[in-house]
């Protein structure tokens, strides 16, 4: 039997293989090899106010990156991911700017409406048995309409609401500890990415998230709801991109109508990058997370290296080869 | 063959014990096909009841019916003498029937625990996981298989054989009192095959009742205590194990040779050898296999599902690795790594599963017969010939007789007989001398099939060197110059074609597993 059996006392390496450790290692190891690279190449690179900097412009593709990663282990995909995002900020807009409401209900209204948004890409999913792709598809083009009629096309901005823009770019760890002016945002990012990861590893719809994109037929004639569960985790992923909505409507202090197209593309690229397989079953927030910071070092770091903004486009898409062709080598050789 | 009836079931054991299942007057009808005629089975607590017949026979069908997932047209199911609707497998469940099917299902990417509780996790407060009960309650589980497992060993991970015994905890961890059994011994190595069986043992002796589905009669032999013999959708008969012969229960299972029409075998002594297969191998799957096709003749090869006869055909098309072998075409040998090799030789292969590997079905009969021939069409500047196309498509469909509107039509749109008949234009036009044929009459109708035997017959006749693997002895007879047999990845024999050779000396081939395992006594 060639197959590795595991048992308490395998190996650790064998342990880490059979984690899915190794692979997020290995996109750790990319992210140190970037970092020291960078930092030999410009001496600006690793300066408090750069790397701040960096985990600024991660914090919202890193945020849409861990909703995409829940319905990713599902064996499906999210495309509205970013056009949801800009319609929650919308909606964050109107709740704040044209209704006046206080900033807890914005907050709460942007995150129910991602929800909501969320559950009816998984209703058509798992009750229409709408592939996932088509699905989302349909629901990005609808939200970015919908977007633009809501707010009229026109930007919505939050100068009204004080304390909005605190959400991004006001820092609650610099206020305790001066020397470390780390953003509200990126506080944010790893909130929400250690509450998925709490959920994928110790709940119930954790467990579900995972067998479904294992083995969907499996788990039904188990017994299981398998609809209301995939439905859960749509709604999940949606609630998720209304805070990537609040965080980047804080960020540039308005809602624009206008953005929120192709940051699907960033958030899945991350996902891929972060060794979660897109057959499904196998996947990890602290993975999504340096797929994020990744693609984010990469875009700063050429920008420092004064690389035009065309080639660090081009790098990105080699990387995401790159990553998954490690990927596959890596379990070609488990057999 | 003396009939047994079907109330003439011996008692398990002794004593007035109940059975756990008793199955009534079962029919079950799918569009076309009388799958299930007025079937009888039962089950004591504590038996292992063996359930034999040949492919189709209506075994899995049964037990589908039994485990909720198809539900029955007629008859009634009594679970401890009483009737019982099983609407669901979660019914089945809770009801205590489990069935572990042939191809496992569980979830790869989760721990062995994980996959024993699924829908069933103990839960804390928030839909929060207990993971330390999990693994506790699966760890005393395998502690009562005697079984030696983590509960966090990723199923993926495992052997066949340990997945096996995954699926064997998950049924018990539903009290099961009724474990079916689909070909479990299938894909086990001869120690696996043990290892099972001492946990089989065990459940009898704790009144799990277990029927065991196999068509490897030297393990019923030493598992079962009675055997129920089906036959197109039919209860054949019932028999206790210990005391009847293995060959009063394949002549169970295939009823009397049908005598068919008579085959003529020509004599193609002086033919020139076409293909000759040298040693092929590859793991278990393919062991030494040996054979060789002359210039005109058709043979057969026989086995039952999981013998090694598709894999022969892939290995020999290039379409799977190989170990070792050579393949010696019209005397010259070939380096076939790959389909495009084979097809170069002139080795053409149908696959079993024409609309995945066969056809393009979306497309139309004009595409898909030139689609091998592509390089035949093409013009300068890789513009196709679209009339040469044409030309030859509408040849075949004259010369085999394929029933479309026309050369444009979709493929998916036409029957099966006459989708495989595309297929065999595709080679055809290829120039193939050598085609083998995987189940060429799968999902035909019968009518059909008398069609594709006469196509086969003039192919041969033509000079081509035909080799049909088929499922269906009585097929497999009716074609075949010679019959080669298959079990477990070996060649256990060649059989002259004719009416010299019967579906049991087939069988007996079939079944001729390489070691001889001791018999041992039932468990106490």
């Amino acid at each position: 039997m060639s197959t590795v059996e595991a048992s308490p006392r395998a190996s650790l390496a064998a342990r880490l293989f059979q984690s899915g450790a190794h692979q997020k290692l290995l996109a750790f190891a990319s992210l140190v090899i970037l970092l020291i690279g960078f930092s030999l190449a410009s001496p600006s690179f690793m300066q408090t106010s750069n790397i701040i900097a960096i985990l600024q412009a991660t914090s919202v593709n890193g945020v849409l990156a861990i909703a995409a990663t829940l319905v990713i282990i599902t064996g499906g995909i999210d495309l509205s991911v970013g056009t949801l995002m800009t319609f929650c900020a919308v909606i964050a807009g109107v709740v704040l700017t044209y209704w006046g409401m206080p900033l807890p209900v914005g907050i709460v209204a942007a995150i129910a409406a991602g929800a909501l948004c969320g559950l009816t890409s998984g209703t058509f999913v798992a009750k229409m048995k709408i592939p996932p792709f088509i699905a989302t598809l349909g629901m990005m083009l609808m939200l970015k309409g919908l977007s633009l009629v809501i707010s009229g096309t026109r930007p919505i901005y939050f100068n009204d609401t004080p304390g909005f823009t605190e959400i991004s770019r006001g820092s609650l760890i610099g206020a305790v500890i001066p020397g470390l002016p780390i953003p509200n945002g990126v506080l944010i990012l790893f909130l929400v990415a250690m509450a998925a990861s709490y959920i994928l590893g110790r709940t119930v719809l954790g467990r579900y998230t995972f067998a479904l994109g294992s083995n969907e037929e499996s788990v039904r004639l188990s017994g299981v709801n398998t609809d209301a569960w995939k439905m859960a985790v749509y709604a999940l992923a949606g609630g998720i991109c209304g805070i990537a909505g609040l965080l980047i409507a804080s960020r540039l202090n308005s809602a624009q109508p206008a953005l929120g197209l192709g940051y699907e593309l960033e958030a899945i690229a991350a996902v891929v990058i972060g060794g979660t397989s897109l057959a499904g079953g196998r996947g990890s927030i602290l993975g999504t997370l340096i797929g994020a910071l990744i693609m984010a070092v990469l875009a700063n770091g050429l920008r420092i290296l004064s690389v035009a903004q065309e080639w660090q486009t081009v790098v990105t898409g080699a990387i995401i080869i790159l990553a998954v062709y490690a990927d596959m080598m890596r379990k070609r050789r488990m057999g | 063959m003396a009939a047994v009836s079907p109330y003439e079931m011996p008692e398990a054991g002794s004593g007035h014990r109940q059975p756990v299942v008793s199955m009534r007057r079962i029919e079950k009808r799918f569009p076309g096909v009388h799958a299930l005629k007025n079937v009888q089975f039962d089950l004591m607590p504590g038996e292992v009841h063996a359930l034999m017949g040949e492919n189709g026979a209506g075994k899995s069908t049964l037990m589908k019916i039994l485990s909720g997932i198809y539900p029955k047209d007629d008859g009634e199911v009594l679970i401890d003498g009483r009737p019982t609707d099983v609407p669901s497998p979660r019914a089945a469940q809770d009801l205590g029937i489990s069935i572990i099917h042939q191809e496992l299902s569980l979830m790869n990417d989760l721990t062995a625990a994980q996959n024993i509780f699924i829908g069933r996790e103990p839960r804390l407060s928030f839909g929060r996981l207990d993971e330390t009960a999990l693994n506790r309650r699966a760890a005393e589980i395998f502690a009562s298989m005697n079984l030696k497992l983590d509960p966090r060993a990723l199923v993926g991970r495992l052997t066949i054989a340990k997945q096996q015994m995954v699926e064997i905890a998950k049924a018990l961890s539903f009290n099961a009192r009724v474990l079916i059994m689909d070909e479990p011994t299938a894909a086990l190595n001869n120690a696996e095959i043990e290892e099972l069986f001492i946990i089989i043992r065990r459940l009898r002796t704790e009144g799990v009742g277990i029927i065991y589905i196999s068509h490897k009669m030297d393990e019923l032999k030493r598992i079962a205590d009675r055997v129920t013999v089906m036959r197109d959708g039919q209860h054949v008969g019932t028999v206790a194990a210990a005391d009847t012969p293995v060959d009063r229960i394949i002549a169970m299972m295939v009823g009397r040779a049908l005598a068919d029409s008579a085959l003529t075998v020509p004599d193609l002594a002086g033919a020139p050898v076409a293909l000759e297969v040298k040693g092929l191998a590859r793991g278990r799957e393919i062991r030494d296999v040996s054979f060789s096709v002359r210039k005109g003749e058709i043979l057969g090869f026989a086995g039952l599902m999981g013998a090694g006869r598709t894999e022969v055909a892939r290995a020999i098309f290039g379409a799977d690795p190989r170990e070792a072998g050579e393949i010696i075409v019209d005397g010259v040998r070939r380096d076939i790594r790959t389909p495009a090799d084979a097809v170069e030789a002139g080795i053409g292969y149908l696959s079993e599963d024409r609309k995945h590997f066969g056809l393009a079905v979306g497309m139309d009969v004009r595409a898909n017969i030139a689609m091998a021939s592509i390089g035949r069409f093409t013009r300068r500047f890789g513009t196709l010939d679209e009339t040469a196309m044409r030309d030859a498509a509408r040849a075949y469909i004259e010369q085999l007789t394929i029933r479309t509107p026309s050369d444009r039509q979709e493929v998916r749109l036409l029957s099966g007989g006459n989708q495989q008949k595309v297929v065999i234009a595709k080679w055809l036009l290829r120039d193939c001398d050598v085609l083998i044929f995987d189940e060429p009459t799968r999902g035909i109708d019968v009518g059909a099939k008398s069609e594709i035997y006469k196509l086969l017959n003039g192919l041969a006749a033509q000079g081509r060197a035909v080799i049909v693997i088929s499922s269906e002895l009585p097929e497999v007879l009716r074609l075949s110059h010679r019959i080669a047999v298959m079990c477990e990845g070996r060649l256990t024999g060649i059989l002259p074609g004719g009416a010299g050779t019967s579906q049991e000396d087939i069988m007996r081939l079939a079944t001729q597993r390489e070691s001889v395992m001791q018999p041992m006594g039932g468990m106490q």
